[in-house]
């Protein structure tokens, strides 16, 4: 039973991903965290988070987050450019004697402060966005939110899960859409990744891209097929035809998309959408487990 | 007095080029000795910040005068530090433009987009 040794010295992370937005990541991963017994609900799509509209957190404490962008000292910069071609983003250029940096473009990496021979370049903190914490009955909800106009939202995760260090906790991950770097940081240290597709030929394109995804992550992965009609599902066909677990399905259903569009947190309001998303979690656990089990 | 355009090829009978960070190539063209010269552009395989890139080049290149169909903003900062001034070109031909850029017929480039920085766009 090793594998479950190692569960209880870390917490259990899960990540809900899809290949676009609006396929049910969010509807999934708040759901879920309701049912658990106590549980983090980390809000990764820090460009437009709505899982706090869910649970309206109590007792919010927020934290601001900055990364560093390079600062010249004209006094010392010789105008070598070994910073200009250094950085792969071009977000360096030397002008009239004069180094321009373009703050939305730079990744931060520090690579020019290091590589600059005359030592001109220094840090300085910019404040990118934030993190908050809160408290909704049994979950602890963490919200990512990225300002306005900024590059790139991979710090802010990045905080949001270094923070979950020691926690002991089921850990729900909501991770942004599509299949891009924000999202790999997001699943980068999940123990097993839930994906969420649509019933058209569209949904099975973006399942692809996730599933690919999590493949060259060599994540252990389930599908949950959301929005399900009586019709024929290509998404399901996928699924089939490509032997992937099929963890449920979640019916197209106008008392589910009431709720939900009413920032309702069905599980907790009705009995029956309780049952469907603790089937469905209890159906993840045994997943790990089995995935734990053969992997120790 | 130096022009610089973005074009598509290194040839007189080319287009000038839609994307000013993305362009294949400069040419540079002095209005005193008529001598044309194409540059490389070594930002347009950039993975990011092209027009940063491209503008560097433009204005490590003695340029006086830029005539480009759009411009970022990103690169019109750099080309406006440089004291560069933008115009906008009327047709693809480059011919007709330098003409036109000579006779003062060309107005400054006003609208400086927003960049598209990896979306791509047309």
């Amino acid at each position: 039973m090793q594998g479950f040794i190692i569960m209880e010295e870390n917490s259990l992370k899960i990540a809900v991903l899809s290949g676009k937005g609006g396929t049910g990541k969010t509807l999934l991963s708040v759901n879920m965290a309701a049912t658990a017994k106590k549980a983090i609900y980390i809000d990764c799509d820090v460009e437009e988070p709505n899982g706090h509209l869910f649970f309206k957190p109590q007792n919010m404490m927020s934290e601001e987050i900055s990364i560093k962008i390079p600062i010249a000292d004209e006094k010392l910069c010789s105008g070598c450019r070994v910073c200009v071609d250094f950085c792969k983003f071009n977000a360096l250029a030397y002008i009239n004697n004069k180094l321009i940096v373009f703050d939305e473009v730079c990744h931060s990496c520090g690579g020019c402060v290091l590589l600059c021979p005359n030592r001109a370049l220094s840090e300085e903190e910019k404040i990118i966005g934030k993190v908050q914490k809160g408290v909704s009955e049994s979950v602890t909800v963490i919200t990512g939110i990225l300002n306005t106009g900024e590059a790139s939202g991979v710090p802010i995760i990045k905080k949001l899960l270094k923070d979950l260090e020691g926690e002991k906790e089921i850990v729900f991950i909501d991770c942004p859409p599509g299949s891009a770097c924000i999202v790999m940081e997001s699943i980068k240290d999940a123990d097993y990744c839930v994906l969420v597709a649509e019933p058209t030929l569209f949904g099975v394109h973006n399942l692809n891209m996730v599933l690919e995804l999590v493949t060259l992550f060599k994540k252990p992965y389930g599908v949950v097929l959301n929005k399900c009609l009586e019709s024929e599902n290509p998404a399901e066909k996928f699924c089939i035809e490509k032997e992937l677990i099929i963890l449920g399905k979640i019916p197209f259903d106008l008392e589910l998309g009431t709720l939900n569009s009413n920032a309702l947190i069905s599980a907790r309001e009705n009995k029956k959408y309780y049952e469907v998303f603790s089937s469905l979690l209890q159906l993840v656990m045994k997943e790990v487990e089995h995935e734990t089990a053969i992997n120790s | 007095m130096k022009i610089a355009i973005p074009v598509d090829d290194k040839s007189v009978e080319t287009h000038i080029c839609q994307s000013f960070g993305r362009t294949q190539y400069f040419l540079i063209y002095d209005t005193e000795t008529k001598e044309k010269i194409f540059l490389d552009n070594r930002a347009a395989g950039s993975q990011g910040g092209a027009g940063i890139k491209a503008a560097q080049t433009v204005v490590d290149n003695n340029v006086n005068v830029l005539l480009t169909p759009r411009c970022g903003e990103n690169a019109a900062g750099v080309i406006k530090a440089g004291n560069i001034k933008i115009y906008k070109t009327i047709s693809e031909s480059i011919q007709d433009n330098i003409q036109a850029y000579i006779d003062g017929k060309l107005s400054l480039l006003e609208d400086i987009h927003a960049g598209f920085h990896n979306h791509g766009g047309e």
